[in-house]
Order: structure tokens, then C-alpha cells, then sequence
């Protein structure tokens, strides 16, 4: 253990969070680690903006079956993500933004379309993209 | 400047651990403020005491806890991470401690910049 511990007062402060996920869902276990840390970040009312570019556009794709490779398919999670989404943009008591991206380039280089995913997407190039990175406060990425 | 720290692979296989325990000496150095080194992925790793480098090579979880005592560093793990990877208070390096990952928005919402070490 350690006596070092500290508490940081967050009361009323937002900041603008970005979570870029790069791999595809289940060959690491990054897709599922982003996925957590975005989860808690919501109990933080914080801004966020989910991104899916490379191969981590295959995390949000339909149809997953994981049976044969023995891991959890975790793509129905995205759901809530999106569910968060909506709540922010509708009450009007919670301040936070969320956006979920996906980079246009990673998209059709994989043969995807906005009809693939299970969550409704924004699709960005990645001039958009850069712009919307460079906003960012924090970045957190896997 | 308020920095928060994010180490997101474990010791040895990647230089991440390396790079971020320098990165946090020399800030500290500059008189920066290290507010926090959140430990996430397999960045949990670098918690554990039964890691035995070899004796000419850098111990980090040796170095890290030595760093935390010093500058009253606050090394949290993931608990979530941590508990997949076998990683428990049982055999928790002195200088950790494991947390939730609350413990990184938290910081990456105080801090002035949040620097991320891992691929």
C-alpha cells in the first residue's frame, strides 16, 4: 500500500476527453479496456468523444460471434455508450457532449459502411478528424 | 505545469514504464507537479513485488516505489486490470495502491495535461 494517496475536488469542472480506439475488438484486450474507462468517464459528466479508426472500426461492426474464439462478445456494450449519448443530448440538466466518430478513410479501406455498426455514427475524414483531435484535452487511446 | 501520467504497458517487453519513470523523474526535476501515474492495461504490471529482474539490469517496480517514497507519488492501479492479471494487494509492490478507473478521469480532469506512455 501507499500513504500517498490524493483526491482531486472535480465538482463543476468539464473538460473535453477523447478516446480513440485503434485495434480490432478481441485479438488484444485494448478494445475492452477503452471501453471501460469510457463507461466510468460518463459517472464524470465530462465531454467525450468515442473514435474509432485502423481496425478498431471493427468493434462497433454487426453480427459479431466470438463463440469459436471462446471470448465475451462485448459489442452490445457500444449500446449503452450510445445510450449515454442520447441522455446527454437530451436533458437538459447534463451538460456533457459525447460523439461517436468513426474515420471515413478506416471505414471504406475495410469495406465498410455507417449501416455496419450497431451504434449510429458520425463519419469523419481524417483531416475532420485531426481538427477534432487537436481540440482535445485529453486523450486517451488503445 | 500539473501533469497526470498514464502507463499503459507493463515492464521489460515494452519501453513504455521506462520512458514514463523518467518522464516523471525529470518533471519533478523541473519542479513540475506529478499529480498522479495511473497504471492501466498491462501497465499494471509494474505493480508487482515477485518481479525479479536480473541483477545488472534496472529493477522498474523497485524504482517506481522508490520514486512514489521520495515524492510522495501517487502510483495507482487499475483494480479491474489488475485482478484479470493476477495483480492483488497479496503482492502489491510498496508505493501502490489499486484503485478504480475513476482514479484516471479524476486526474485527467484536474491535471493541465495527461500524458499517455504505451502504443
Amino acid at each position: 500500500m501507499n500513504d500517498n494517496a490524493v483526491e482531486f475536488d472535480t465538482e463543476g469542472v468539464t473538460r473535453n476527453f477523447m478516446f480513440i480506439n485503434r485495434k480490432a475488438p478481441y485479438g488484444t484486450i485494448y478494445a475492452l479496456e477503452v471501453l471501460e474507462a469510457v463507461l466510468i468517464s460518463a459517472a464524470f459528466e465530462q465531454n467525450a468523444v468515442i473514435a474509432f479508426v485502423d481496425d478498431g472500426v471493427f468493434q462497433i461492426k454487426k453480427g459479431q460471434d466470438t463463440k469459436a474464439v471462446n471470448m465475451k462478445n462485448f459489442s452490445p456494450t457500444y449500446g449503452i455508450i450510445e445510450m449515454e449519448k442520447e441522455d446527454a443530448d437530451e436533458d437538459e440538466d447534463i451538460d456533457m457532449v459525447w460523439r461517436i466518430v468513426v474515420e471515413k478513410e478506416s471505414m471504406e479501406a475495410r469495406g465498410l459502411t455507417k449501416d455496419d455498426f450497431v451504434v449510429d455514427v458520425e463519419v469523419l475524414d481524417s483531416a475532420e478528424l485531426a481538427k477534432l483531435m487537436a481540440e482535445q484535452e485529453m486523450v486517451i487511446s488503445g | 505545469m500539473k501533469f497526470g501520467i498514464l502507463v499503459n504497458e507493463g515492464p521489460f517487453t515494452h519501453q513504455a514504464s521506462d520512458s514514463a519513470y523518467h518522464f516523471v523523474k525529470a518533471a519533478i526535476e523541473k519542479g513540475h507537479q506529478v499529480m498522479r501515474v495511473f497504471f492501466y492495461y498491462d501497465g499494471v504490471n509494474n505493480a508487482t513485488k515477485l518481479s525479479e529482474p536480473q541483477s545488472d539490469d534496472r529493477n522498474l517496480v523497485k524504482l517506481w516505489g522508490e520514486l512514489a517514497a521520495e515524492h510522495n507519488l501517487d502510483l495507482v492501479v487499475c483494480v479491474a486490470a489488475a485482478l484479470r492479471r493476477g495483480i492483488k494487494d497479496e503482492n502489491l509492490a510498496d508505493g501502490f495502491r489499486i484503485s478504480g478507473l475513476g482514479q484516471l478521469i479524476e486526474v485527467g480532469i484536474a491535471a493541465d495535461r495527461l500524458v499517455v506512455f504505451g502504443d
